[in-house]
């Protein structure tokens, strides 16, 4: 795996036309596990989103290596009439790889492997969504609340496969609010919540321009 | 992008939509007509090409919305956004796989349909090949649509809004190039057309329509 | 003067034109225009139709229905302008991202509608009296229908979208797309209604008809028409430019709550 580092500066992300963190900076090497924090409504998940490339910022920088990011969004992206074993190899033969065997064995599916999704519990489709991970050899995983309706088993699974992809060299960026067990630096968001006074300045040139 | 292709095929097998419901509906309509415009077979005849060609533009219209909106809400999308395949070959390969789901077997069925519509003679190859033709552009433009809407709560009505117009050259050209061969005259230019609209649609649309999706994810 | 110092110079005369997509500017200078503007455009349209309507001579063969013309015309001519101009404004947007611009596409909209609506119906009412029809598929009256159509879905794509950005980024690539699509569906109703179907058997193409006596009222009448559409669209610019500042404002309380 290649060296990965992921850089932000000075960044400003917004949601809906409203801007809601502003001026992050920081840095994401390999190897490493970094925690973001912040209350509900904060705007990890947009943050998220920005970094892995469905948004683009508000302002400021972010530097990664091409094709490098992992996105594990709230929702799994999984087909109810498709069977464990070939939601996972869609998405693997999609990356461009073959085998789903790991990931099966990772995440504890191989014997739900030819059952439809639907048919699966909310954490077994969890599981299921974090196996992805695995499948597309991306190295820096940008995850938002993982282990929403995991057991404690199920999480223990889930630090497990987060702490053998940064000892692979790879890194993780994870939104959540309960102790993974896992090394890592936390990151709160809070204090970069936006000024509303100096805030909309930021927004476009348009909107200062009238208020 | 073969991998997406045999997913959108494989789901919409599984899901029994695709494939039956524009059929049925493609049956219904072509039934509908006579009830409306009586049976008398030479009006059915003069009728038949621009009816099939109504028909199928209809039952592909049914699908449009499926093309991305439930990728759009069990959050593929956004997946698919961040995989190695580029936004335009998303779109074009789902436009594909809506075309391969939907319109070929209305492609393949309006022959068979013509028969209920009294369709003259030379008329069943040639509503075959017109639609063959045709076809790819109705897909494609109807991505283009399913793109815009794709982020809405009700799109549907919106998007038969602003598709049917787009859709009305090929509508036109399709119908026509039917028409003049079985009355007997020559149908180049209009064949010509299609196959041009076809084509330019599948070269371009694919970007806009990528245009239109990342607006709608972010 | 060197060459590097004269492209900075025209590079500067440029951005003096693009400081009037500036909100602050546009209201400025649209407010101080619009009195003026007005007053014009009532006189030019007030000339044309009192001019048209009652001091050009009856046709021959078209009687007093072909005063109708001073209204027909014109608002066919300003129906595609509109749509002319909001592609170009929707350009500009997708571009340089002005918002005046996209907001002045959105605000013309309607108001080519109802140009549209207009052609039709005057249409309607002078083909009765000549040709006994109140609508015939001539290419000429097909064409303004999908215009029509085209219109509505714009402006229901615009209305179905809540983020205004979002909203003016979708109908910018719609109008792009809608007008080639526009400009085929021209040729090919051209191409449907004179192949071997049969020909359009009532000429319903009138400038080939007009002589200089309706010539002359006729342009002025055109000439007013753009001057309303374009008082219209400041005007309903002015609107949209104070509708997003209450969001604006609404927005800063709402973050000011948080």
């Amino acid at each position: 795996m290649t060296q990965v580092e992921l850089d932000v500066r000075n960044l400003s992300v917004a949601r809906g036309g409203v801007p809601v963190l502003e001026g992050l900076s920081f840095t994401l090497k390999a190897g490493e596990v970094l925690v973001l924090r912040g209350p509900n409504g904060s705007g990890k998940t947009t943050l998220l989103r920005t970094l892995a490339g469905l948004q683009p910022p508000l302002a400021g920088e972010i530097s990664q290596p091409p094709e490098a990011i992992a996105y594990g969004a709230h929702a799994d992206g999984l087909k109810a009439t498709l069977s464990v074993a070939e939601n996972l190899a869609f998405w693997a033969a999609v990356h461009g790889l073959r085998d789903i065997g790991p990931a099966l064995d990772h995440f504890n599916l191989r014997s739900l492997a030819s059952r439809a999704a639907q048919n699966l519990s909310a954490g077994q489709k969890r599981r299921l969504g974090l196996a992805r991970l695995l499948v597309t050899g991306r190295p820096i995983w940008l995850l938002d609340e993982p282990t929403v309706s995991l057991d404690a088993a199920s999480v223990g699974l889930f630090a497990d496969a987060v702490r053998a992809h940064v000892a692979d060299g790879g890194a993780a960026l994870i939104a959540t609010h309960i102790d993974l067990g896992l090394e890592a630096r936390v990151f709160d968001v809070t204090p970069f919540k936006p000024d509303p006074e100096t805030g909309l300045r930021t927004r476009s040139a348009f909107d200062e321009a009238l208020t | 992008m073969i991998a997406l292709l045999a997913r959108d095929i494989r789901l919409a097998l599984r899901a029994g939509g695709g494939f039956g419901l524009g059929l049925a509906f493609f049956l219904i309509v072509v039934t509908l007509v006579p009830f409306g415009v009586g049976p008398e077979s030479d009006i059915l005849t003069r009728i038949a090409p621009g009816i099939l060609w109504i028909g199928a533009l209809l039952a592909c219209l049914l699908s449009l919305d499926r093309i991305f909106q439930l990728d759009f809400e069990d959050g593929s999308l956004d997946l698919l956004a961040t995989a190695p395949i580029p936004m335009e070959g998303i779109v074009a390969v789902k436009a594909l796989a809506h075309w391969i789901t939907t319109g070929l077997p209305l492609v393949i069925a309006a022959p068979l349909l013509g028969v209920l519509m009294n369709l003259a003679q030379p008329g069943h190859g040639w509503i075959f090949v017109t639609l063959l033709i045709g076809t790819p552009a109705l897909s494609m433009i109807g991505a283009f649509g399913a793109a815009l809407t794709v982020g809405l709560k009700r799109g549907g009505l919106l998007l038969s809004l602003l598709v049917l117009p787009l859709y009305m050259p090929t509508l036109i050209f399709g119908a026509e190039a039917a028409t003049r061969a079985i009355d007997g005259f020559d149908n180049t230019t209009p064949l010509m057309m299609l196959a041009g609209i076809t084509l330019a649609s599948v070269a371009l649309l694919p970007f806009a329509a990528a245009a239109a999706l990342r607006i709608n994810l972010r | 003067m060197s060459a590097p110092n004269r492209t900075r110079q025209a590079r500067d005369n440029i951005n003096w034109l693009w400081e009037w997509a500036n909100p602050v500017k546009f209201m400025w200078f649209s407010g101080l225009v619009l009195p003026w503007l007005a007053g014009l455009t009532a006189l030019v349209m007030a000339t044309s139709l009192i001019w048209g309507f009652f001091f050009t001579p009856e046709a021959v063969n078209f009687g007093t229905s072909v005063k109708i013309l001073y209204v027909h015309v014109p608002s066919a001519t300003v129906a595609i302008s509109a749509w002319f101009m909001m592609v170009v404004a929707s350009v500009i947007w997708l571009i340089r991202r002005h918002h005046v611009s996209a907001l002045a596409a959105k605000a013309a909209a309607p108001v080519g509608t109802v140009m549209t609506l207009i052609a039709l119906a005057t249409g309607a009412l002078w083909g009765q009296p000549m040709w006994g029809t109140w609508w015939a598929w001539d290419p000429r009256l097909t064409s303004f229908l999908i215009l029509f159509l085209f219109y509505l879905g714009y402006m229901a794509l615009w209305a179905a979208i809540e983020d205004p950005d979002t909203a003016a980024d979708l109908t910018s690539v719609l109008a792009i797309v809608g007008s080639v699509f526009a400009v085929l569906s021209r040729y090919a109703v051209n191409f449907w209604n004179q192949g071997l179907h049969q020909g359009a058997s009532l000429s319903l193409d009138k400038e080939e008809n007009v002589a200089d006596t309706y010539w002359i009222p006729l342009v002025i009448g055109i000439a007013g028409f753009m001057l309303f559409f374009i008082t219209l669209v400041f005007i309903r610019t002015r609107t949209e430019i104070r509708l997003r500042r209450v969001h604006a404002l609404e927005l800063r309380e709402r973050m000011a709550d948080a």
